[in-house]
């Protein structure tokens, strides 16, 4: 018989001793470089929404490296906080955006969060849950999925929730809402390493996601949308959330109506609109 | 027993059976979660009444009277 080795599991370049978990192969935690507020150069821009107090700014300071505005009160993150970080050999950018229960009410922080999901177009949007209110955190989570589904939901306060008896089956919140979940503990770094390898996979398309479609029971509303739909995919074929905009534009709201006037959708639907720069309502440019 | 969310007493748990609000107003609620169907318990009451915070949903919410008066609940076994 051959001599046969035994198989060695692939064995990574050790990376750098971590207080926390040594030399583990699987420290992806120690291939973060936080970077603070130099966002140059980035491959990639990652959003960062959520409820209020799930936090969010949590997760920013703990990928960025800065302390800026942990606190709670309204309006703390009135236009999103940009930051940068480095993991493996890419660089991020990351956008705070306001905490919010809904994109589709009327106050400001809603408005710059929406704007940055749909025409910022973030190359990756983690949306930061509270575990220990799920039910009513979901409802955001299901609105952003309509508008992308390069998501991945950072299900945080899973300690708190244990406290309370609580324990969430995140694979199955995965598989129902078709993007990758990754349970968290942002204060005390838990689940860092984890978020930084799910959220590199879906800017590399390895993770494959999946929103499941909301839709409406109502027959009529279903018809309308869908041929608003049909007509906008039509116009500006390279648009992927024509769904979302058509009901948008059925409930007459008004930042999408004026993008579809004065041009902004279409300057979207260009391949070459990227991500690179957006215009918010105040006509300040965020790049 | 049918009646809205205004009449609810300090302690009290009740069920949404409809929203009787319009515009944003309706489209805020729903999206803290006051839905038909969801139970609803009044968590504190201030001085005057007005506001009263409501627990729904693992929150607390404050509402006006005129706001929970456009909220129908049933009490009791409903």
């Amino acid at each position: 018989m051959p001599h046969t080795e035994l198989p060695t599991p692939s064995v990574n370049p050790a990376p750098p001793t971590d207080p926390v978990c040594g030399t583990c192969a699987l420290n992806h935690a120690s291939q973060l470089l936080s970077l603070g507020v130099d966002v140059s150069g980035h491959d990639h821009v990652v959003a960062l929404a959520g409820n209020p107090n799930t936090g969010k700014s949590t997760v920013f300071n703990a990928l960025t490296g800065l302390r800026q505005h942990v606190g709670n009160w309204p309006g703390k993150t009135v236009i999103g906080a940009e930051g940068g970080f480095g993991y493996r050999d890419r660089r991020y950018k990351l956008v705070d955006l306001p905490g919010t229960y809904s994109l589709l009410s009327t106050s400001e922080d809603e408005d710059v969060a929406r704007d940055f999901l749909v025409f910022g177009r973030p190359d990756v949007t983690v949306v930061v849950v509270d575990a220990t209110r799920l039910q009513r955190n979901l409802n955001l989570v299901l609105q952003i999925l309509q508008i992308t589904d390069r998501v991945v939901l950072a299900l945080n306060l899973v300690d708190e929730a244990r406290r309370h008896g609580l324990s969430v089956d995140e694979r199955h919140l995965a598989r129902e809402l078709g993007v990758p979940v990754v349970p968290m503990a942002a204060r005390s770094r838990q689940g860092v390493p984890d978020l930084l390898e799910t959220v590199e996979r879906v800017a590399l398309g390895t993770i494959a996601t999946r929103a499941r479609p909301v839709h409406h029971g109502d027959v009529r509303t279903e018809r309308a949308v869908s041929e608003l739909a049909h007509r906008i995919q039509r116009e500006y074929p390279e648009l992927t959330n024509t769904r979302w905009i058509a009901l948008r534009l059925l409930e007459g709201d008004p930042g999408i109506e004026r993008a579809v006037t004065d041009g902004t959708l279409g300057r979207l639907a260009a391949p070459a609109a990227s991500t690179e720069s957006f215009t918010d309502r105040s006509g300040k440019t965020h790049s | 027993m049918t009646t809205t969310l205004d009449r609810l007493r300090n302690g009290q748990t009740a069920t949404v059976t409809a929203l009787d609000v319009d515009g944003a107003e309706r489209r805020r609620l729903m999206d803290l979660g006051v839905l038909p169907g969801t139970p609803i318990r009044v968590d504190r009451v201030s001085p005057l009444g007005d506001p009263t915070a409501y627990l729904v949903r693992g929150s607390v919410i404050a509402l006006r009277r005129h706001q929970a008066r456009g909220i129908h609940i049933t009490v009791g076994q409903g």
